[in-house]
């Protein structure tokens, strides 16, 4: 597989002074095909944004690196870079009350980024903004606005203008439905999906809502403190998970349907995510995973692909060249 | 509207609301958000009040509990009887504040509803000194035990830690420890498990259906989470342009269900059944200004099925099975072309 986008061991730390090092991202290995659509799910605190952030290069590498159309990218971005690459990689961000600025018009947000990564001139600008307008589903007149005219969801869709107007290849949806209404986010994952079929684009989608990620994903990514835990076909991952991380998500995760609700067993496990600062030892899921071994407390397993289906888990339940029975 | 709870034996309903109507003042005109609500709970019984952001859900029991303005607001029309006893627009009945005594309430945000400068363990234990006249030694005691009951480890050493030394879902079962201090007869859940991850807000769905069992209290859940709904309401009442629209067992909600909005809500969210796959079918629009409420129904705008006379006139209750009742004129007799999904489906218990 020829990968559009690759991060080899992405590792992303901050120093938060007293000699404390968050690990948010640490070790991260994925390639995204094109034309795919990778869903990035884990809870607060897993580094799922911070990862997707290092790799637009919004943050300085740590460790590991990027490669994007078979080009290294540079651990630390220089203005130039970002020049370079802004009109192929973009992002949509969480929440849009506080991406969009105040004090621009509709247009300008929109447009800016033509303004400067093209020698368009200003009307031939402006044609392109009232026809992105369009295309989100919103009016050209809409362009002289502000955005505190709008709603969530038309803002979150002036977001998507804005990550679209340069047309890129590669975009990073930052939990993009996660502050809309139930009836708004079906019409923004409609609008995602009817650009990324028009304009063959590769989405990194980054959500905590599990049923939302499987519906628009082609693979799912379970992320828990900083490292992947499983990977593997949206649909698979979701139905018949294999790390007992991924078993919990799903299993807390409440289904729109009382009788299947009624039949639940309590699966909850006690306990939070832990401070990135302080990671455990061995494994991280470990101190509240209800299938513990002595091993996971000593060493930290590897994500490793299944022999009998497309999968790949951290776990020591998983060996090296293990098929997906469990260990024991 | 009297609704008997199969299982508690002649349940009289604790709290009846009745053609409650909230507006308030703006700058831009007067915003009509609640418009004629009507429910009812009773003891052990959960009720769950779904709709979308600007529905009036959080003002429907905020008007209750008398934490909204006034002005701006304006409680129009109603009233909201607990035992009988009216407690719209009154602080004290028989002397006595029911807030926090006979109502407790959970809020949306537990990071700015706590007190970041008293301990979570003070917090707790006020309500006991204010309403049940406990000394601060017994109450602070008292809300070492709530902590505990709460699923918070090592509660005493908690009890004296301040907000924020505590993470979200821990905050969020403290506020749940103080909301019961005083084994109040109606909880009131505002959104509970907005902010926290699947595996907390399973914690906390867990948490309130235990104590329910434990102490037979009625919860009213306000959310837009059809799965949180699913996993503990008894009965729904959806809610739109600050009226309901549908109500009913949760049974006859999710599985039988009869208005276009709750149909639209359902078709808009993926399920997770690998048998009934679906495409998503947003509801196109959005909700109407409250500033001038349309003179019909108010999903009128955005409903597929929508005929002339919705744009004309507000559709009156229309019972369908027992206790299950839609607000829309297409359950009319007269209504022309009934489209098949909408009425009764099949499936389910």
């Amino acid at each position: 597989m020829t990968a559009l986008l690759e991060s080899k061991g992405l590792t992303k730390f901050f120093r938060i002074g007293r000699g404390q090092v968050v690990h948010a991202v640490d070790g991260v290995t994925l390639a995204i095909a094109p034309r795919e659509t990778v869903g990035l799910v884990g809870e607060s605190g897993s580094g799922k944004s911070t990862y997707g952030k290092t790799v637009l290069g919004l943050h300085d590498k740590t460790a590991g690196s990027v490669t994007f159309r078979g080009e290294q990218l540079p651990q630390r971005y220089q203005p130039g870079d970002f020049q370079r690459l802004a009109a192929s990689m973009q992002m949509i961000f969480q929440d849009p009350y506080s991406s969009l600025n105040p004090r621009m018009t509709v247009g300008e947000i929109i447009g800016e980024g033509l303004r400067l990564h093209s020698r368009k001139s200003g009307r031939e600008i402006r044609d392109r903004v009232a026809l992105w307008l369009e295309q989100v589903g919103l009016n050209a007149d809409h362009m002289s606005r502000y955005p505190h005219e709008f709603s969530g969801g038309q803002r979150q869709r002036i977001g998507i203008a804005r990550a679209m107007i340069l047309e890129p290849e590669f975009v990073v949806c930052d939990e993009p439905i996660s502050a809309l209404d139930v009836s708004v986010q079906a019409q923004v994952i409609n609008l995602l999906g009817d650009l990324k079929q028009r304009m063959g684009l590769t989405l990194l989608f980054i959500a905590h809502d599990l049923s939302m990620v499987r519906y628009v994903s082609d693979r799912m990514a379970v992320m828990y403190l900083g490292s992947l835990v499983e990977l593997g076909p949206a649909d698979q991952v979701y139905f018949q998970p294999r790390h007992p991380y991924t078993r919990i998500l799903v299993e807390s995760n409440p289904e729109p349907d009382p009788e299947s609700e009624r039949n639940r067993q309590s699966t909850t496990i006690s306990g939070e995510i832990p401070s990135p600062v302080n990671v455990p030892a061995g494994c991280r899921f470990a101190n509240r995973c209800p299938e513990v071994m002595a091993v996971c407390r000593r060493e930290t397993p590897q994500l490793l692909p299944l022999k009998d289906v497309d999968r790949q888990v951290a776990c020591h339940l998983y060996p090296a060249d293990s098929t997906s029975a469990p260990l024991r | 509207m009297n609704r008997q709870q199969p299982g508690v034996a002649g349940a009289v309903p604790l709290l009846v609301v009745e053609d409650l109507g909230v507006e308030f003042d703006t700058y831009g005109g007067t915003v009509q958000a609640v418009r004629g609500v009507s429910f009812s709970v009773a003891a052990g019984e959960t009720l769950a009040i779904v709709g979308e952001s600007g529905c009036g859900k959080s003002v429907t029991v905020q008007s209750m509990m008398g934490l909204i303005p006034i002005p701006p607001g304006r409680i129009t029309t109603g009233s909201a009887r607990l035992r009988g006893r009216e407690i719209l627009g009154r602080v004290l009945i028989d002397g006595k504040d029911i807030r926090g005594s006979e109502i407790g309430m959970i809020f949306q945000d537990p990071m700015t509803s706590l007190n970041p400068t008293m301990t979570i363990g003070d917090q707790i234990a006020e309500p006991l000194q204010v309403h049940r006249g406990y000394s601060h030694s017994r109450a602070f005691k008292r809300a070492i035990e709530l902590l505990e009951l709460s699923r918070i480890p090592e509660a005493a050493r908690r009890a004296r830690q301040y907000p924020f030394e505590f993470s979200g879902g821990m905050l969020q079962r403290a506020m749940i420890a103080m909301a019961i201090a005083c084994k109040p007869a109606i909880l009131i859940a505002d959104e509970p498990t907005t902010a926290p991850d699947v595996t907390i807000q399973a914690q906390i769905l867990d948490l309130l259906q235990d104590l329910q069992r434990e102490t037979g209290m009625a919860i009213i859940l306000i959310t837009h989470d059809l799965g949180v709904v699913a996993r503990l309401a008894d009965e729904v009442a959806v809610m739109y342009a600050g009226k309901i629209v549908e109500q009913g067992s949760v049974d006859d909600v999710f599985y039988r269900s009869a208005h276009p909005y709750t149909l639209g809500l359902r078709a808009a969210m993926p399920n997770n059944d690998p048998a009934r796959q679906h495409q998503l079918e947003p509801i196109e629009g959005s909700p109407p200004d409250l500033f001038s409420p349309p003179s019909g129904c108010g999903y009128a705008a955005r409903c597929p099925h929508a005929m002339a006379i919705c744009q004309q006139r507000h559709p009156v209750d229309f019972a369908l099975q027992g206790e299950h009742f839609s607000r829309c004129w297409l359950h009319h007799p007269d209504a022309p072309d009934r489209p098949p999904a909408l009425y009764f489906r099949e499936g389910g218990a």
